[in-house]
């Protein structure tokens, strides 16, 4: 029964992408869009269904389909392990991607390959799905490529554009580049261990007595750099904020909720091996406070709506990663969900602005928005409350929950995180400000077409800022229904103390005031001072700097695109063309001895008769005289 | 010096007098007559050699009928008394070391086979009488005996067939 | 005269043949025009038939000379057909000079 069920759960969304595929363009645009939708729908409430069941049987449902790779004493099975961490996963990813199939339904209404879309985003939703379910490090892989490759997909989905189709290599190229971390980790795991499965690995790491620490270090080094190639930190996220370049549905599925979780996913199911190699968390903390701020530094000077959104998606799985660098897992995981829901509700929500200014992202072209939408207003002020760490909001839970941990272990990480929450404030108000205040300063004719979105919009906007408010339920300090959940994942949590003494209080007051600091700071800027960010042309100094990213593509390029082109133009003009120029020699050859052997067939009747003689002489001298 | 011996220098003398003949005369009437008298000579060496059903069969066959042909021809071609006008050195040349050369190598062959030729006894019994010949052809060397009779009659209907006029379309 | 070959000797029924046979090949190289060119094969194969006689004259066996029977046949077919192929080279070119025949130049 729970295998069928699970079975239907997995590949109800697969089902989707068939259909889509081979039928969508006859069955209609709102037809395969709802095709679309519904099956996602099935896995949430197939997952739901588990959900339910997950308390009475608390070590979780591992199902086995078939035995798939048997060699000695290695083996790997296909098979789903469905426990808490996966199933709760599971859940916000099915849910949210309900939400976000229902909003493209109407988005995307005016393009012709909306089938084409909803294959796509289906068979995303597979694919991680697989990720997650997955009861070894092999079927995660095979989910983990297959984002990746629909990432690819729906990042390019407008494919005329030669810009987006280059977007989309460069998020394939660089999440490449994190496979191979990943490959060589698992590689390094399954020789040390001889298995891939969770589970075995939990216990036989726990009874292990010799470990090779030195070599498990190194797989823990190798994982986070996979890690680092799908969540987007320093030095792999360069792909994110050009990943904008897709429609933005996409953008808040998977660069917002669900894709760029995987890694913190991943290293929550191995915290067992983490733990024990406090070298590489010290690495992982550090990478994700340092993205956390520089990322933020950039968000404070973009003027495109979601690039900041994306660069303020990169801060914020940078503070997920100083979490996990810490040792505090759950945290991470609280911040995940928090995170996917007011992210995507703040993508849904630039979605509908930029649907009703008919593509116009440029916030210096917005303003006074909020009389003519606000359902759009209402829900991303929300959600902007919920990033900037308002309190009684979800995102203030989860982020003072980072920077308790923060504070805790190390001080200046702790700073760092602070600076970053503040600038995270500072900017997701501006844009708020810039948006929706003041005066409209785009084109007479974009004014007076300014409307509310239809309601296939604007519903799962409200859904999103509903779970933004009262998401913080799930896990408040001193009585977290999250961390007991969690608990047969990470059984660190059974010991841990939850008290709430001064120091977390003055904490918290410390966070609230920065958060108020920055949107305070935002207020007087754009609307005390009437500032409007100046155009490209006229921006200088260390602004300039922020707005150009660090130059750190261009870095990119001169280092590794170029030197890689000359080597291939290398090949091309030299060792190709000397192959080349080989494999037709041999052909000119041929023909050269054939032309000098045609003389022979001079046609004189004569030279053939005297050929004959001599022939005979030959033979006949051989035969008799030779002897 | 025997008889035997005398007539034979005679007949080889004319063999190959009238040989060298066919191939240098300019008249090619000329040269079908003196191969007429060359065959009839190599007749008279079957003769000699007792080989009396052979001898007469030969002047049939290559004096009465091969000859007949090339003498038909010959004058159905008008052929002429000619001079021919292109013989090129390397031609001459070629055809004189090829002479030679055919000669060094077969004497040599044959010089060197003495030993296998060996010796010469005569058992005075009758070998090759027309009596023995028909037994043997009618008896081992039937089949091929056969295929000659088809292969001449291919060879009839091959010849009619090449030179027939071909038929202009009115 | 069974034993005639002890008056004359197989020696000089073979130089006899040899000489032929390569008066036969000078022909066939020398001579330029078709009808000469026939001839001298005719020529060797006639000493070719010649020596075989002689040596079944010696070997007292008599398929040397059922061997030149069969050549005898042959021949006859082989100037039939040659004769009516130069018969036809004649109708289209006009004359059978050897050096004419130049079509399979490569």
């Amino acid at each position: 029964m729970n295998t069928n069920i699970a079975l239907v759960l997995v590949f109800a969304p697969f089902l989707g992408f068939l259909i889509n595929v081979f039928f969508g363009k006859s069955l209609g645009k709102t037809l395969s869009g709802v095709i679309g939708t519904v099956s996602v729908l099935i896995s949430f409430i197939a997952t739901a269904y588990f959900f339910g069941g997950i308390s009475a049987q608390p070590e979780g449902i591992k199902i086995s389909l078939f035995d798939w790779i048997q060699i000695s004493n290695f083996s790997v099975d296909f098979g789903f392990q469905l426990d808490q961490l996966s199933i709760l996963w599971l859940l916000f990813v099915t849910g949210i991607g309900t939400l976000i199939h229902m909003y493209s339904i109407s988005y995307m209404h005016e393009d012709d390959n909306m089938h084409k879309f909803f294959a796509y985003l289906n068979l995303f939703i597979f694919f991680m799905i697989m990720l997650v379910i997955g009861s070894n490090l092999l079927v995660l892989f095979i989910g983990w490529e297959g984002v990746g490759l629909c990432s690819y997909l729906l990042i390019g989905f407008w494919y005329k554009n030669q810009e987006y189709n280059d977007a989309a290599k460069k998020a394939f190229i660089m999440n490449r580049i994190g496979d191979l971390g990943l490959l060589i980790g698992i590689f390094i795991i399954g020789n040390l261990f001889s298995t891939l499965d969770y589970a075995t690995l939990k216990t036989a790491i726990s009874s292990a007595t010799d470990l090779d620490m030195y070599m498990l270090s190194i797989a823990a080094f190798a994982l986070f750099i996979g890690a680092c190639g799908k969540s987007a930190q320093i030095p792999l996220y360069t792909w994110l904020p050009d990943a904008m370049a897709g429609p933005t549905p996409v953008s808040a599925l998977i660069h917002a909720a669900t894709m760029v979780t995987a890694g913190i996913f991943m290293i929550t199911r191995l915290n067992f091996i983490f733990d024990l190699t406090p070298y590489v968390q010290t690495i992982i903390a550090i990478v994700g406070a340092v993205t956390a701020l520089v990322a933020a530094t950039i968000g404070l000077m973009q003027n495109d709506i979601k690039k900041v959104l994306a660069y303020s998606t990169v801060s914020q799985l940078g503070l997920m990663f100083l979490a996990l660098g810490l040792g505090a897992y759950e945290v991470a995981v609280f911040h995940v969900i928090t995170h996917a829901f007011f992210k995507a509700c703040l993508f849904l929500g630039s979605g509908s602005v930029i649907h009703a200014l008919h593509g116009e992202q440029d916030m210096r072209n917005m303003g006074g928005l909020k009389k003519a939408m606000p359902v759009t207003f209402i829900t991303m002020l929300i959600a902007s409350l919920a990033i900037s760490g308002v309190p009684l909001f979800s995102g203030f839970f989860s982020k003072d929950e980072i920077l308790l941990v923060a504070f805790h272990q190390s001080i200046p990480l702790w700073i760092v995180a602070s600076i970053a929450s503040i600038m995270t404030a500072f900017y997701m108000f501006r844009l708020m400000f810039l948006t929706f205040f003041k005066e409209f300063r785009g084109t007479a004719e974009q004014k007076s077409h300014l409307h509310e979105s239809p309601a296939l919009i604007t519903i799962p906007l409200i859904v999103l800022a509903i779970l933004a408010t009262v998401g913080g339920l799930i896990s408040l300090p001193g009585n977290s229904w999250l961390n007991e959940y969690l608990t047969p994942i990470l059984p660190k949590l059974a010991t841990a103390e939850h008290h709430l003494g001064t120091t977390e209080y003055i904490l918290m007051g410390i966070a609230v005031l920065g958060g108020i600091i920055g949107i305070g700071l935002a207020y007087a800027k754009y609307i005390k001072q009437n500032s409007v960010p100046v155009a490209d042309a006229e921006i200088s100094g260390f602004s300039k700097v922020l707005y150009n990213k660090y130059y750190v593509d261009e870095f990119y390029d001169a280092l590794f695109v170029k030197p890689i082109n000359v080597l291939s133009r290398f090949f091309r003009d030299t060792i190709e063309a000397g192959l080349s120029s080989l494999v037709f020699g041999f052909g000119k050859v041929t023909n050269e001895l054939s032309y000098q052997g045609k003389k022979i067939q001079t046609g004189s009747i004569g030279l053939y008769l005297f050929a004959f003689v001599l022939g005979l002489c030959a033979i006949v001298s051989y035969l008799f005289l030779a002897q | 010096m025997s008889t035997v011996l005398i007539i034979f220098s005679v007949l080889s003398a004319i063999t190959l007098a009238t040989a060298f003949l066919t191939i240098f005369s300019k008249n090619p009437i000329h040269s079908a007559i003196y191969l007429v008298i060359c065959f009839f000579s190599i007749a008279g060496h079957y003769l000699l050699l007792n080989a009396q059903f052979l001898a007469i069969v030969h002047v049939i066959v290559y004096s009465g009928a091969i000859m007949i042909l090339f003498l038909f021809t010959i004058m159905l071609m008008n052929l002429n008394e000619q001079r021919e006008v292109y013989r090129p050195r390397i031609t001459r040349l070629g055809a004189i070391v090829s002479f030679c050369l055919i000669c060094l190598i077969l004497i040599a062959i044959f010089i060197n086979s003495k030993p296998i030729v060996g010796e010469y006894t005569t058992t005075g019994e009758d070998y090759q009488s027309i009596k023995v010949l028909g037994k043997i052809l009618l008896n081992e060397y039937m089949v091929p005996f056969e295929f000659a009779s088809v292969l001449l009659l291919v060879a009839m209907i091959g010849a009619v067939l090449l030179s027939k006029k071909e038929k202009l379309e009115k | 005269m069974n034993n005639i070959l002890n008056h004359i000797g197989i020696e000089n029924y073979i130089f006899l043949s040899v000489i032929l046979f390569c008066i036969g090949v000078f022909g066939v190289l020398y001579r330029r025009n078709a009808i000469i060119v026939f001839m001298s094969i005719e020529i060797m194969l006639n000493a070719v038939s010649l020596l075989f006689v002689a040596f079944s004259t010696y070997h007292q066996d008599a398929q040397g000379q059922v061997f030149v029977f069969f050549s005898m046949a042959v021949a006859a077919a082989e100037v039939a057909v040659g004769l009516a192929i130069l018969v036809s080279i004649f109708r289209n070119l006009g004359s059978i000079t050897i050096d004419n025949l130049k079509n399979l130049k490569g």
